[in-house]
This record gives structure tokens, C-alpha cells and sequence, in this order.
């Protein structure tokens, strides 16, 4: 193919150089984190709500900007769909989202200097 | 919409949504549009995953195929006459038949 199809940024196979990295195929132990995202998911997704279903989640990770995709851990990747998804669906307010991280952030410099 | 059978020549269409204005989840990876490849075998019928990503029902259901196609050629860098082959899981909108070759 003479120019670059225009692909999506996960649809990796055959594509050189940059996108491609060997797999790091060691064992890893899940952190809290994960474990409390992967909880969220499945919260949200149950068949009593479904309120997001794996194949829109799949789809907000697959949309999220290359330098993200291609940075964020496999369950950051999923917090900042879940976070997209909830804010497409109008589950979540943005306004309100912006002014809890704000808090938390303040929080946490106070923490930081005591 | 053809149904194919095991051994069917299939072609995946050459389409290309990701370059359109509407956003859009295609589970057809891009290396495989316009290849020709052999139906495997049928996987069973499923609602589509391309619209169930934007909270549509998927109905009616599609028979989803595994197509395996001759690896070499695939992408860059493979095309040194290796017998490999890739199987692809692909739902029947993709696929078209591929015309028979004579001679």
C-alpha cells in the first residue's frame, strides 16, 4: 500500500516502526487500582444496570488519543474510558467531575506539607 | 446476505468507515480489507459489536466466520514465501464472494 490507510490507533498488526514493541510477557501482580477499576466495570456493566457494556468500553479505549493509548497502563486505559463513557451518557456532569479532582488535588498538597 | 460455508473463497471489503465523518468501532482489522481468504468455519450468530459500542441492540444478529489468509504479502516484511496463514474472526457484512480464478 503506497500510503498510510487510515487505521484506528489500536489496529496495530503490520504496522512500523514506532507502534510496535515486544510483548512484556512477565507476570505482574494486580494493584489495588486495578482491582477497584475492574470492580467499577463490572458494577456498571451488570446485567441489573448495563449501564456500559463491554463493546462501548472497548470502543471509548479505542478512541482515546494515540499518545494516551500508547501510554496509559491496561487499566488506566479503562478508568479513562469508564470516565468518557459516563460523561457521554450524561451519567456523570463535567463541571462536577472537574471540581472533585480539583479538591482531591488540594487535599492532596495539604497532605503533602504536613 | 450470503451465508458461506467451510472452503468458501471470501473477499473482505475494501471499506474503509475510520476515514468517514461518522464515528464508528470496526472490529475488521485494517490489513485484511480487500484480501481474498478461505472461510474456516462459521463461529455461530452474535449481534453486531460495531453498533452494540454505541448502546444500539446489534440486531438482528450477524453469523460471525474464522477466515484464514495466506500470511505472506500481509503486511510489509512478510512477503518472503512463508506457508504461515492468519485467522481472523470476521462478521458476514465484511465478507463478499470472492470471484473463482480459472486457469
Amino acid at each position: 500500500m503506497s500510503q498510510s490507510p487510515p487505521r484506528a490507533t489500536h489496529d496495530l498488526g503490520g504496522v512500523e516502526p514506532l507502534a510496535s514493541r515486544p510483548i512484556d510477557r512477565t507476570e505482574h501482580e494486580l494493584t489495588q487500582f486495578d482491582k477497584n477499576v475492574d470492580a467499577m466495570m463490572y458494577l456498571l456493566s451488570h446485567p441489573s444496570r448495563r449501564i456500559i457494556r463491554v463493546d462501548e468500553l472497548r470502543r471509548a479505549i479505542e478512541s482515546l488519543p494515540p499518545h494516551e493509548y500508547m501510554r496509559l497502563s491496561y487499566y488506566e486505559k479503562w478508568l479513562r474510558a469508564i470516565h468518557d463513557l459516563l460523561l457521554e451518557k450524561g451519567v456523570l456532569d463535567r463541571a462536577a467531575v472537574e471540581n472533585k479532582l480539583a479538591e482531591l488535588r488540594l487535599q492532596m498538597s495539604d497532605e503533602a506539607k504536613a | 446476505m450470503t451465508i458461506f460455508v467451510p472452503g468458501d473463497r471470501v473477499r473482505v471489503r475494501n471499506d474503509w468507515p475510520e476515514a468517514g465523518p461518522v464515528r464508528v468501532h470496526i472490529r475488521t482489522p485494517h490489513y485484511l480489507r480487500g484480501r481474498e481468504g478461505i472461510v474456516e468455519r462459521q463461529l455461530g450468530s452474535f449481534p453486531n459489536p460495531e453498533e452494540l459500542a454505541f448502546g444500539k441492540s446489534g440486531l438482528p444478529a450477524r453469523m460471525l466466520y474464522q477466515v484464514r489468509f495466506v500470511r505472506a504479502g500481509l503486511w510489509p516484511g512478510t512477503g518472503d514465501g512463508s506457508a504461515d496463514t492468519v485467522v481472523a474472526d470476521l462478521y458476514e457484512h465484511w465478507l463478499e464472494p470472492a470471484e473463482e480464478r480459472h486457469g
